[in-house]
């Protein structure tokens, strides 16, 4: 029974620290806050999945908070809204840029820890 | 002066926060497990896409929904339900063949999601015009 617990103040807290690194940010007109959650939200998740073994931890921090502060339908959004107003060359670095940088992110955490 | 704006915003964190929960225990309750189950996360991805797609769209179009709804189900549940971490630990953890394979059917997936997101408002809109208008 508290495996909706740990999910639920790692989902939550996720969501707001995601709110509040769009705020911190502000308006661009490159994405530059969905980039930043979803590289640092990979890290993150890689410090998990390589260094803790604690199943608790792993769905508070991994599923609960990684998961809820990374988000894959904003960067959808924010991408077909790029290509679409004719920056097709930040559509192409933004989703390039995403998966490079978080793949690196994710990498990183297992150079440290795993 | 950013702290004054974000206390401000309290009202604004807590809808967020409510949706946060809502969004990560719906992913947990489909299945998505980092680096043991691919498909359930493409399918989150791609559902959420589409769907925060209908909430962006229309906001666009005739902003039916209030702010608050939004920060509700879109920063909050939407944003939360797909995830890029668990999407790029899957790919990290998964063999070099599958995991291109899986890169490019959840991109597709997403971006398809929110281009057919947006037909389905399109359509939406004017089928109501006319109706309307007749």
């Amino acid at each position: 029974m508290i495996e909706p617990v740990l999910v639920s103040v790692g989902g939550g807290l996720g969501a707001v620290c995601r709110y509040l690194v769009g705020q911190f940010v502000g308006e661009r007109r490159f994405p530059w806050a969905t980039l930043v959650v979803n590289v640092v939200g990979s890290f993150l998740l890689g410090l998990v999945v390589f260094g803790v073994s604690d199943s608790e931890i792993a769905l508070l921090v991994g599923t609960g908070f990684c998961g809820a502060f990374t988000t894959f339908s904003s960067f959808s959004f924010q991408t077909v809204g790029l290509w679409e107003r004719g920056d097709k060359t930040h559509a192409l670095l933004n989703a390039a840029g995403n998966l490079a940088v978080s793949l690196a992110g994710f990498a990183g955490a297992w150079v440290l820890v795993g | 002066m950013l702290w004054r704006r974000l206390l401000g915003d309290w009202d604004a964190i807590v809808l967020v926060a409510v949706g946060g929960i809502l969004g990560a225990n719906l992913r947990h309750a489909a299945g998505v497990v980092t680096g043991e189950t691919l498909v359930p996360t493409l399918a989150a991805n791609a559902v959420g896409s589409f769907a925060l797609g209908l909430l962006l769209f229309d906001a666009r179009a005739d902003d039916v929904l209030t702010k608050r709804l939004r920060y509700v189900f879109g920063t909050g549940l939407l944003a939360s339900f797909t995830t890029y971490s668990t999407f790029v630990a899957d790919i990290a953890l998964t063999a070099p063949v599958l995991a291109v394979v899986y890169v490019g059917a959840s991109y597709a997936a997403g971006f398809g999601g929110v281009l057919a997101s947006r037909r389905v408002v399109v359509a939406t809109a004017t089928a109501a015009i006319e109706e309307s208008e007749r």
